[in-house]
């Protein structure tokens, strides 16, 4: 093929354009500003600020401990739950597999504050779940006011949300996966359920592991819940995560310096953990 | 043929597991529905009603009244059309130059696409800001709803993809005879990848279409909000129309459902491209 560069450029340059101004730029533009002190008229050098403060805050500690308590709970629930269903809507034995997969898959299209203000309102205290609760017996959960009550109904709206997405990708790579391996463990008797644990569940683990790194990177970046279901984060800070908590630094009080430093320890600590995963991953194959 | 006692055994279980678990999952949105068409009275009711009432223009009203919400709809399916267009034809052109040609720095774009895909937005969304809103003075505009999420890659590599899985013999034909590389790129490239285009086209209008951060941050002037931002404003007042509130969810999320259905293949190629991207 010959050198076309012009031509090439031609088409590329558009896109190019948007992706240097809103992308690359801003990247390089963060991590230089997480450097500075913004809250001076003429933004100087001061790591102390900002770095510095990251390291003494508890605001900060409380948004990871939050963050990282939902990433450990809530996405191997998900993606537990997201494997089972993507075998089970392949499976040639289900009827009526139409609605089912609209049953799992419209969350996705829902959006967050549309969702955000379903669960809210469900989860009230004289909502639709207690009074479900209260007809089978059970006392009333102040669901939104406690710390407890209001990280699960943070993690049980995500798992809704996002089960089907993880799903649609893994029956992706379920369907993948040739008929022929399947039909000569069944002639050998292997029975199905040995077949997913020996045969499924080692063929789709790219898959799962893919499920995984997008699901820590979603988490890491986590915002729209806990700011309109538990009301910003609440009660108290009890379901703050460092989305919110960038949001809050970065436009409530306006310190572009430190919520910089915020975003970038939030882009570390999402490739660090997507590069733990791919490694775990790797290790098991040999 | 008939089926085996233990086959049909499973197939029980299998349904008896299905059933419950599809109704938990679309419960949510049930009561999304019938809140919309109850006024708070029946909400907060003391007992447990899940039958469709009435209200649902009462509710409309109610919510017009609190925001401006027709005028915010209207605002959010502009943004969405004209996002999804300019995006589709920016990354498609891109993803062709990257498909097509062999050219000085191609190697250095590629990878910087690719090395930073993973890259959280949310380390971009404060300089974003600052420019937009501190250095251009470009808050509370068109512009700003639209341009800075163009950025996003996913078309891109969509394309390229299915550029280069194409017959190349096609496309010499057409340069043998002296077709201009613009000329094949819009009469005989775009037309074959349709397909692709459709998925690409869907997931982008749902991803500017439910897309909350960016211009809740960016947009604070009630004039030139969006649904979602509108709707957003409302969640977390003391008073206010809880009805109101899960009519907009339902105006906001039933033409996606539609959608979903209609077009379930192209909605399904498109998240399974986005995830892999």
């Amino acid at each position: 093929m010959r050198l076309r560069t012009r031509t090439a450029y031609a088409f590329l340059t558009p896109y190019l354009l948007v992706f240097l101004a809103f992308w690359i730029w801003p990247i390089v533009n963060s991590f230089w500003l997480s450097f500075l002190n913004t809250r001076t008229a003429n933004w100087t050098f001061n790591p102390q600020v900002t770095w510095g403060r990251l390291l003494v805050d508890p605001a900060f500690a409380n948004a990871l401990k939050n963050t990282l308590l939902i990433l450990v709970i809530q996405v191997p629930i998900m993606i537990a739950l997201a494997t089972v269903l993507a075998v089970l809507l392949n499976s040639p034995a289900l009827k009526a597999r139409g609605p089912f997969r609209f049953a799992f898959f419209a969350p996705v299209v829902v959006g967050e504050v549309a969702y955000a203000a379903v669960f809210r309102l469900m989860f009230n205290e004289f909502g639709i779940i207690n009074k479900l609760g209260m007809t089978a017996g059970l006392p009333a959960v102040a669901w939104l006011s406690e710390p407890t009550a209001a990280m699960a109904v943070i993690i049980i709206a995500l798992t809704w949300r996002w089960a089907g997405y993880n799903a649609i990708i893994i029956l992706a790579g379920l369907q993948s996966i040739p008929d022929d391996v399947y039909e000569a463990a069944t002639i050998d008797g292997v029975s199905k359920f040995r077949q997913f644990l020996f045969i499924t569940l080692p063929l789709l683990r790219p898959v799962i592991i893919l499920c995984v790194v997008l699901s820590v990177i979603g988490t890491m970046q986590l915002f729209s819940e806990p700011f309109l279901i538990t009301n910003r984060g609440g009660p108290g800070q009890a379901t703050e995560t460092l989305g919110l908590f960038l949001y809050r630094m970065g436009f409530n009080t306006f310190n572009f310096g430190y919520a910089s430093a915020i975003a970038y320890t939030i882009a570390a600590l999402a490739v660090a953990i997507s590069l733990l995963n791919l490694w775990i991953g790797r290790e098991r194959e040999q | 043929m008939r089926k085996s006692v233990s086959e049909r055994r499973r197939s029980i279980a299998l349904h008896a597991a299905m059933l419950p678990l599809a109704l938990i999952w679309l419960f949510p949105l049930w009561v999304m529905f019938v809140y919309s068409t109850m006024d708070d009275n029946g909400i907060f009711s003391q007992g447990v009603v899940l039958a469709p009432s009435d209200q649902f223009a009462a509710n409309f009203a109610a919510l017009e009244r609190d925001v401006g919400f027709i005028r915010a709809t209207v605002i959010s399916v502009i943004v969405a059309f004209v996002y999804t267009l300019l995006s589709v034809a920016l990354t498609s052109m891109a993803g062709w130059a990257l498909a097509s040609y062999r050219f000085v720095g191609k190697g250095a774009v590629l990878a910087t696409i690719l090395g930073t895909l993973t890259l959280p937005y949310f380390v971009v969304v404060i300089p974003q800001y600052v420019m937009v809103a501190r250095d251009f003075g470009l808050h509370n505009t068109w512009f700003a709803l639209i341009v800075p999420p163009l950025f996003n890659s996913l078309g891109v590599l969509f394309t390229r993809q299915t550029f280069r899985m194409m017959p190349q013999e096609l496309f010499d034909a057409a340069r043998v005879e002296g077709v201009s590389e613009w000329r094949i790129f819009l009469f005989v490239a775009l037309p074959l990848a349709r397909p692709t285009l459709a998925a690409l086209s869907i997931i982008l209008f749902l991803h500017s279409w439910n897309n909350y951060l960016w211009p809740l941050l960016i947009n604070s002037d009630p004039s030139m909000m969006t649904a979602p931002v509108e709707l957003g404003s409302l969640i977390g007042l003391t008073k206010v129309s809880w009805g109101g509130i899960m009519t907009g969810a339902v105006i906001l999320t039933a033409p996606m459902l539609v959608l979903f259905v209609a077009l379930q293949r192209h909605f399904i190629a498109g998240i399974s491209a986005g995830a892999v991207k």
